[in-house]
């Protein structure tokens, strides 16, 4: 007992449970689980109608004629709309370059472009009704890759361009074109012993989130509509759709509805648009909601690319220069293209020392379905080909790839090919290491005392081997990957919290515009909320514009950017807080003036951890609200010249260690093993970090084995638009994803993290690649590689 | 057209059916039970699998017509089904305290809380399986069947029970902890 | 549209003879995805799923009569002894929701080459059981398949029930897809030993216009094992019996290129196959002879 008469009762204050660090459990979990998670293809309203959108059936053409009069006759139909029903002057939209066409003008510029919309009382009159209306086409040639597009005499995908990057492309068919030069490529290769040349083919990879396209907008009685929808970036739609409707910002309301996926695909609007303006034309709630068929057209894809890289190298091992060019095939509309090509030219030197640096990426228009944001934006093509270099460039030195690959490793401190520092931990040594240190998968798993498990053998279940032609192969790879939106954009988000007393209890609630798109950001608003105010009970607000804008779920940014706008606003509500307890009962207690005040376990509390206060009494019945923006540190453009500039706010770092097993006679492959390694700054939320790094895995495999959108050279037409022909791994072609987690702070970010979602879908590609390499003795330069590669029967 | 049929025990009639319309549509458009999913209508995905007559079937690809009189079980059904599942093999009956402990069954419409969770449901959102949820409804019903039949089931098994389930986000690692832990705790009788 | 719910085959077959375009639907596995993504209108359709013969299934003396509508986990369950070839084809089958639902009825009907069960049904010797008003028949599985998704049916005409032969030795069945699991064929292999009659049967999926069998294959393995003695002898098979018998299995194909393969490699993969399926069959079958020689 102190002796002195201080006080008599000191408590000892609590953490508070389910803060930061931890592996919470989602908020919505419950609710997916029992069915009840109303996503957006779930909403009904009471007397809805259902729009259905028709595609153009070529991929280029004139549009000579559009008759719609069967259609609007049909019982059932209440409205059909072309671009001459739209109701303003704004008849296009866009993320940067607003050339996209609500509904086609005169013009289709690629296979499956809306034409017209319907709306009627059942999907299926709706269907019939779209099946009536009569297109006349006069088709055009079609440009489909980079001659074509560059020729002199190329047909324009589009004439009379007026958007900021046509003053600088080198031909109207290049939508953005990004060089980067530093140092002397031509001394460097003096000194190189080897070089080594490469060119690499990656293919059209769609996002295939499972939700499809779909939301339902409803009229509203000021004559404006309320939009339900499962989108990336709410403030981004409402931007694009409000000014082609007519109508200001505040009467366009946007509610998130549940995301199933997205992973890129809807930073873009799909059928946005066309549900208001259905809704409005009809006065009735208008569904859309696109079949599997439909969403391949419904969305942009990523990039398909050409890479020529070229490598030097002096015989102990260190890279001299590196001149690559990267073509990328944007589609018929520019979407994100010119950031992509922003990414693929300041990233595609990848995680290494190369001073000397002659590099172009650029990014085309053509009448291939229009490419856009996918996961890993631009860095993923990339990191396919320096990998591949890598390997090879290892191989001629006859050197170790992963020694190889480390001596050449940046680190903290590295100037980029940009000429921006590197200014926070890059431990990409570390990660290979750690990465090759896991311990191997065993060989030969699929035997057992029945004779062979084709379950554990390429092939599967399909019986093809049973061992026979089974070549074992480990390959290595790693990546870098941009955080937050860069190039000078003004990336913020807005946070709204709130903190009052709820049945006796405080309780916070966050409300922003972030949309959840299965990331977890509502888990990790709430773990902030719990570390930053120190209660337990957290409410998630809906997403919606009521707040301000917070920004994509993109760029792996959310936990950093919107997670840091939410820490922000708990801080400013902390101080509010604080400043109440202080006027109610800084004069019963010194430390209120003195000490560095907590919010713990609902109580105020000093940093010696002496209860000064319960929360529930300092509120009582007030409620303290704050809503504020929160910003990253500024970037800069990159030089249209140089492609100097401090471009990028962070970078993200991952690993892997990929073992296959291909049957060498049928050219079929089973991954065994994907080891992942990856820096992730501060996990707050453990659990999720891994789920994220073996989600992002695994699109990687997939692109690595089996998934392209196969578009045919003739007629740029899509050739495999269902899940029946455009493949996603199973169950069975997925193999255990062991996860090492690094944690090194980045002092500028919040908590130290790093965003994590995009680094893991760039490695596993090339590790997979290099693993069929390695197995087969083939050089492999396309991905996915099909049987037909591996066979030479292609 | 009409249909009757019973879903999670309940008689249902549907009424203005058109004859092309799938059992998933009736369900999700015309019964008020968009739990199960329309991911790929093609009987790819899995995640609209339902149990007919107690067999795991893509409801995408059953003709609305052709489950007149039959029984279908979805997700939001899950719960209840496994209960009397167990109450089948005797493990069940409600004891004094639950009784008195009795309430009625409100559900949190932010975070479904309240709700009563299968052992497989449970599984899902303790390991982690669950991401942006669309896949879940399927799997949890494709893997609840298989538990019933193979309570201790191997990693092999279990990629090919649920090898008609594509989900685009988890990379299936944490779905084979969630099915492992549903077995574990199943053979614990937790 | 409109919904026909024959409840006994004698409605159905009344019901398909009033309306020969209504579109017979059992498992649903191939109609609903037409109708869902609005590739089909049809006039009719006819639900079979209340003809509860179709799903039902009786192993005689010397074959199988199997349901059209025997859902093939049925088969993978109950008749891997009776019918091993077709067996392990229903196991390649899509999804195990699929499986559930679909059977042979549809993919005879569908007449796809891609089908899965055709090559095992092609290996093992069958005969499809059609029947309308106008009476019933039997169209041996060679001359059902008339062309690209094209079938022998008269427009009147419904499945019953496929009779196939109890395989009489070991049988195997390969699928070459770009998928571990729920993959659509891009070439199958069927090959079933018969060693009563002391013949060889193959049949190859997806790598011509209709399923098809190897018969210049089976006609040179039949005469070069029975030279050999092989049957008796129980010998491995040489290399270049394989091989050739591997080459002329190739040759028998006549594939396209499409989306899922290019024609050279289903041709290079159906070699493969049958290389490794008459190894695994005639491993199997020496085996068996072994067993039974040490038994007497």
């Amino acid at each position: 007992m102190p002796a002195n008469g201080a006080p008599t009762k000191i408590t000892q204050g609590t953490r508070t449970k389910g803060g930061i660090g931890e592996s919470t459990l989602r908020p919505d979990g419950t609710l997916k689980v029992t069915g009840e998670f109303a996503y957006s293809s779930d909403m009904w309203h009471e007397d809805m109608l259902w729009g259905q959108i028709l595609r153009s059936t070529v991929a280029h053409a004139e549009i000579v004629s559009i008759d719609t009069s069967e259609a609007l006759a049909l019982p059932g139909v209440y409205a059909v709309m072309t671009y001459d029903d739209l109701p303003t002057d704004v008849k296009n939209y866009g993320l940067e370059i607003q050339d996209t066409p609500v509904l086609a003008h005169g013009k289709v510029r690629h296979h499956g472009e809306p034409v017209a919309i319907v709306a009627a009382d059942h999907p299926e009159t709706a269907r019939r009704a779209a099946a009536k209306i009569k297109v006349d086409y006069r088709e055009l040639p079609v440009i489909t890759d980079e001659a074509s597009a560059t020729a002199p005499d190329a047909v324009l995908v589009h004439d009379n361009r007026d958007d900021h990057h046509f003053g600088h492309v080198p031909h109207p068919n290049i939508v953005h074109r990004q060089p980067i030069v530093r140092g002397d490529v031509e001394e460097a290769r003096k000194r190189a012993d080897v070089i080594v040349e490469g060119e690499y083919t990656f293919g059209m990879q769609d996002q295939a989130f499972l939700g499809p396209e779909s939301g339902l907008a409803v009229p509203e009685e000021d004559g404006g509509v309320h939009l339900y929808i499962a989108t990336q970036w709410l403030h981004s739609d409402l931007r694009q759709i409000a000014p082609v409707l007519g109508l200001p910002e505040e009467k366009v309301r946007m509610t998130l509805a549940g995301v199933g996926g997205a992973f890129g695909g809807r930073e873009d609007l799909s059928m946005q648009i066309h549900a208001c303006l259905l809704a409005l034309r009809t006065g009735k709630p208008v569904k859309i909601v696109y079949n599997r068929f439909e969403s391949f057209f419904g969305h942009v894809h990523r990039h398909p690319a050409k890479l020529y890289y070229e490598h030097g190298a002096t015989r102990d091992g260190k890279l001299t220069h590196l001149k690559c060019r990267i073509v990328l095939d944007g589609g018929a509309y520019a979407s994100a293209s010119p950031a992509v090509v922003g990414n693929a030219a300041s990233l595609s030197v990848g995680p290494y020392v190369v001073d000397d640096v002659d590099i172009e990426a650029f990014a085309l228009y053509t009448n291939n379905p229009p490419c856009g944001a996918m996961r890993g934006f631009g860095a993923v093509q990339a990191c396919f080909a320096y990998e591949a270099q890598m390997d090879k460039v290892a191989e001629q030195l006859g050197m170790d790839p992963v020694e190889f690959r480390q001596l050449n490793a940046m680190e903290q401190g590295t100037i980029m090919p940009t000429g921006q520092p590197v200014d926070s931990p890059a431990p990409v040594a570390e990660l290979l290491r750690r990465v090759k240190a896991m311990p191997m998968p065993p060989e030969r798993q699929w035997e057992s005392s029945e004779g062979a498990d084709v379950r554990q053998l390429p092939g599967g279940l399909s019986n093809t081997t049973h061992g026979e032609g089974v070549v074992r192969g480990v390959g290595y790879a790693v990546g870098i990957k941009n955080v937050g939106f860069s190039e000078g954009f003004d990336d913020y988000s807005t946070a709204r919290v709130r903190m009052e007393v709820v049945g006796g209890e405080p309780v916070a609630t966050v409300h922003t515009a972030m949309a959840e798109v299965g990331q977890g950001g509502v888990t990790v608003h709430a773990q902030i909320a719990r570390t930053e105010l120190g209660v337990t009970q957290v409410t998630i607000h809906p997403a919606d514009t009521q707040v301000g804008s917070a920004g994509s779920t993109s760029a792996s940014r959310q936990t950093y950017v919107t997670g840091g706008a939410v820490k922000n606003a708990c801080e400013l509500v902390r101080e509010k807080v604080l400043d109440l307890g202080r006027r109610k009962f800084g004069s019963y207690h010194p430390a209120w003036a003195t000490a560095e005040l907590l919010l713990e376990g609902g109580k105020v509390v000093t940093d010696g951890g002496e209860v000064l206060a319960d929360l529930v009494d300092v509120l009582e019945n007030e409620a303290v609200e704050v809503e504020e923006e929160w910003r990253h540190r500024p970037t800069e453009a990159f030089d249209l010249r140089t492609g100097q500039g401090n471009g990028h706010v962070q970078y993200s770092f991952a690993a892997h260690r990929a073992v296959v097993e291909v049957d060498t006679e049928l050219g079929l492959v089973k991954v065994i093993e994907l080891a992942c390694a990856q820096d992730v700054g501060k996990a707050l939320n453990p659990l999720s970090v891994i789920g994220q790094i073996q989600g992002g895995t695994t699109q990687g495999l997939g692109v690595a084995v089996m998934e392209e959108i196969v578009v045919d050279p003739k007629t740029a037409k899509v050739k495999n638009p269902s899940f029946t022909d455009y493949l996603i791994p199973t169950i069975l072609d997925t193999p255990t994803i062991p996860v090492d987690v690094l944690e090194l702070a980045d002092d500028h970010a919040p908590y130290g993290l790093r965003g994590i979602g995009e680094a893991p879908t760039l490695s596993s590609t090339p590790a997979v690649l290099a693993a069929i390499r390695n197995a087969t003795g083939l050089e492999l330069n396309r991905t996915p590689v099909r049987p037909e590669h591996l066979t030479g029967t292609a | 057209m009409r249909v009757n049929f019973t879903v999670n025990g309940r008689p249902q009639e549907a009424d203005d059916v058109w004859e092309g319309e799938s059992l998933l549509y009736v369900l999700r458009e015309r019964l008020g039970l968009p739990g199960s999913k329309n991911a790929c209508e093609q009987g790819e995905c899995g995640s609209c699998t339902v149990r007919l007559d107690g067999v795991p079937v893509c409801s995408c690809l059953v003709a609305a017509g052709q489950v007149e009189g039959r029984e279908v079980v979805t997700v939001e059904g899950l719960a209840d089904y496994a209960k009397q599942r167990s109450c089948g093999t005797g493990a069940c009956g409600t004891s004094l305290q639950d009784a008195q402990q009795w309430q009625a069954k409100g559900t949190d419409s932010q975070t479904g809380e309240g709700s009563e969770l299968s052992p497989i449901q449970q599984a899902f959102i303790d390991a982690g399986a669950v991401q942006c949820g669309f896949c879940t409804p399927g799997l949890l019903v494709a893997a609840d069947e298989m538990l019933e039949h193979n309570p201790n089931p191997t990693d092999a098994d279990i990629r090919e029970a649920l090898s008609g389930n594509l989900c685009r986000c988890t990379g299936y690692e944490k779905i084979m902890d969630a099915v492992r832990l549903a077995a574990a705790r199943q053979s614990e009788g937790v | 549209m409109d919904f026909l719910r024959p409840a006994s085959w004698e409605e159905a077959l009344a019901a398909k003879a009033e309306h020969p375009t209504a579109v017979p639907i059992a498992g649903g596995t191939d109609v609903m995805v037409e109708i869902n993504f609005d590739h089909r209108r049809p006039e009719y359709l006819m639900d079979l799923n209340r003809i509860g013969d179709l799903s039902e299934w009786e192993v005689g003396e010397d074959s199988v009569r199997l349901g059209a509508s025997v859902p093939y986990s049925s088969i993978m369950e109950h008749l891997r002894a009776e019918l091993p070839g077709l067996a392990l084809a229903s196991h390649t089958v899509a999804s195990p929701q699929i499986r559930n639902r679909g059977g042979v009825g549809g993919n005879l009907g569908t007449a796809s080459p891609a089908g899965d069960a055709h090559p095992a049904l092609l290996a093992a010797g069958a005969e499809v059981e059609v029947e309308s008003v106008r009476g019933s028949r039997r169209i041996p599985i060679d001359e059902f398949y008339t062309g690209v998704k094209r079938n022998a049916l008269a427009p009147d005409e419904l499945i019953r029930a496929v009779h196939i032969k109890k395989a009489d030795g070991p049988q195997q069945y390969s699928k070459v897809g770009t998928r571990n699991a729920m993959v659509i064929a891009v070439c199958a292999f069927g090959l079933a030993l018969h060693p009563e009659t002391r013949t060889v049967r193959t049949g190859i999926g997806s790598a011509a216009p209709t399923p098809v069998r190897a018969k210049a294959a089976e006609e040179f393995l039949n005469a070069a094992l029975e030279e050999g003695g092989f049957w008796d002898n129980g010998k491995i098979i040489t290399p270049s019996v394989a091989k050739q018998f591997a080459q002329l299995c190739s040759a028998a194909c006549n594939p396209i290129d499409d989306v899922r393969g290019t024609a050279s490699y289903r041709r290079h993969a159906v070699g493969v196959m049958a290389r490794r399926t008459l190894t695994w069959t005639w491993e199997s079958y020496r085996g068996a002879r072994r067993t039974t020689e040490g038994a007497a």
